[in-house]
């Protein structure tokens, strides 16, 4: 029962035919069956996940506000704040963190009468490509539990892919929903920025981040983000448009339809396999009738640096309230103000956030702040502007959304450099605003591969129309991990 | 290109040891050393992006609204007294 969609359970359930407490329970028997090989949660919420399943059914049987997602087993990523139930963001400083209020985002799944079963492990505070930086524990990939999950949304991702959930929340500032979603073969999309409210969501780079889903199949995303998306006033960047029904955009037609693949995210670098599954994909939605050219994007080449600076300048000012006063970790070693803040910083953050908060620090002090942020910000205008040529021809972009499947759990952790460079073709997507979903479209030595398909802002509709044509004509997301 | 960790972790309240230091100074010079692929670029005349869509600033009216879950909050902190934060002394 786990290991079917949303969309098929709420069949079930609306007829009657099982109830919100047999799958609930189903999923955590998954769990406990899998849980210890894949390490996808943080935290699983087992009593209240049985409560909330409950009233669901009661909502079922009294036909009262039910929606797709009633009775529907849900996974939060861990930076996302539930009222009561603990937020860690996989960090050692917010280990015991209880926020006093839901993110938007929980509001509305609670609303919608989903389960929330628990909270998903993720690389600390949202940094990292891997899962491995999580202060709690790391995540493997269920296709192969020596490989890592992808990250930062590596729990969620996971948790979906082991049907562990049957759907899950992420956040993406420069891929975290994308490439968990690509190593793992689950559909992750990130919406435009402003579409879905950020409150509630721990903040990592404010001008980058966005929630989104992560999915067994594009129904489900278009179900969730049905959901998700929204204004709020709450959230100053989120934006005051109307939203259309995502499930309206699932139309199985790209005749037509003008898809650009980006000529730069299949040079050096990229697998052989990954390729491959491009010009495979590339061949399919011909075949569907869509017209497919060449794009060339020159400035994507400098899109990892200007990442990497304005993304930990971004950090370095919103880490900063973590300082041992109101809430989280505070030193047992403070004899003063000052050394209260050096020894609780130095206990409670892991080395990527350190490292990244030192980098955004320095790109911000005085005498480099033209160099290197300024300087950053230009190039930011530079990429976007990139985007607006190709889009005045294309109607979607296309490209792998990784280099290479899944790579070992240690293997890049030594070097970040080498973890950052891995995120080249969904960094570009986070620094323009823009949306991007990522699919499954091929395997590469029993690991799964993903396909990116990239929008112009605020049409989302059109990604869904092309991810649900390309996934209704292939099978690739009917892969499953043997766990 | 060499970064003055120890000068940096400062400003960033961020405690560093000596091991750290010797290890963060090769990690993130590495880094910048890469970041500098950004000077190849002319951008005199680039305007810079600090968000991707159209901001603006969003105000709400200046009105008091109680508070209902103090306690919670409170509970959070590493030490409270009084219904207040409680921190090291900072005055003599």
């Amino acid at each position: 029962m786990h290991a079917r969609t949303a969309h098929e359970l709420h069949t079930l359930i609306a007829n009657k035919k099982i109830s919100s407490l047999e799958l609930t329970e189903s999923v955590l028997g998954q769990i406990e069956k899998v849980e210890s090989d894949i390490q996808a949660y943080v935290t699983v919420t087992r009593d209240e996940a049985i409560k909330q399943a409950k009233a669901a059914d009661e909502r079922i049987k009294n036909n009262q506000n039910v929606t797709p997602l009633t009775g529907i087993p849900i996974a939060v990523k861990d930076n996302m704040c539930t009222q009561g139930i603990l937020t860690t963001c996989s960090s050692k400083i917010l280990a015991n963190y209880l926020p006093p209020y839901n993110a938007t985002v929980v509001n509305k799944i609670k609303d919608a009468g989903a389960v929330i079963i628990g909270k998903t492990n993720m690389d600390e505070f949202a940094m990292g490509s891997s899962t491995e930086n999580s202060g709690i524990h790391p995540t493997h990939n269920p296709w192969d539990t020596k490989t890592v999950p992808g990250g930062s949304s590596g729990g969620s991702a996971a948790a979906v892919a082991a049907s562990e959930a049957i759907l899950a929340t992420g956040s993406d500032t420069g891929g975290s929903i994308r490439q968990p979603a690509s190593f793992c073969g689950v559909v992750g999309f990130k919406p435009t920025y402003g579409r879905v409210s950020r409150y509630g969501l721990v903040a990592f780079a404010s001008s980058l981040d966005q929630i989104g889903p992560l999915t067994k199949d594009v129904t489900d995303t278009a179900i969730l983000m049905n959901i998700l998306a929204g204004h709020d006033p709450k959230d100053s960047t989120s934006v005051d448009l109307p939203v259309p029904d995502y499930r309206k955009a699932l139309v199985d037609d790209v005749k037509k339809l003008k898809i650009g693949y980006i000529k730069e995210l299949l040079g050096k670098g990229v697998d052989k396999e990954v390729k491959d599954s491009l010009e495979k994909a590339i061949k399919k939605f011909k075949e569907l009738g869509a017209e497919v050219r060449e794009v060339s994007m020159p400035s994507f080449e400098y899109a990892v640096a200007t990442y990497y600076l304005i993304a930990p300048a971004e950090a370095s000012s919103n880490l900063a309230r973590y300082d041992g006063v109101k809430f989280g970790h505070r030193s047992k070693d403070a004899r003063d103000l000052l050394s209260m803040y050096y020894s609780t910083r130095r206990e409670g953050f892991g080395n990527e956030v350190k490292r990244r908060i030192m980098i955004g620090t320095y790109a911000l002090s005085a005498g480099y702040y033209d160099a290197y942020y300024l300087k950053a910000l230009k190039v930011r205008t530079l990429i976007k502007q990139d985007f607006e040529k190709a889009f005045k021809h294309c109607d979607v972009l296309i490209s792998p959304t990784t280099t290479t499947p899944a790579f070992n759990i240690g293997e890049k952790t030594a070097d970040p450099l080498s973890m950052y460079l891995s995120d080249i073709a969904t960094i570009p997507v986070n620094l323009a605003g823009l949306p991007a979903i990522s699919i499954p479209c091929g395997m590469s030595k029993g690991l799964p591969l993903g396909l990116q398909i990239i929008g112009k802002a605020f049409d989302e509709e059109t990604i869904l129309r092309a991810a649900f044509t390309f996934e209704q004509n292939t099978d690739w997301h009917k892969n499953k991990p043997n766990l | 290109m060499k970064i003055d960790v120890e000068h940096v972790a400062k400003l960033a309240r961020l405690g560093i040891t000596p091991e750290e230091k010797k290890l963060f100074e090769e990690q993130l010079s590495a880094i910048l050393e890469y970041a500098a692929i950004l000077n190849k670029l002319n951008t005199d005349k680039v305007p810079p992006t600090a968000h991707a869509i159209p901001m603006k600033n969003v105000l709400r009216e200046d009105k008091v609204i109680p508070c209902k879950n103090t306690e919670d909050i409170l509970d959070n902190a590493p030490e409270e007294e009084q219904n207040m934060f409680r921190v090291p002394r900072i005055i003599e």
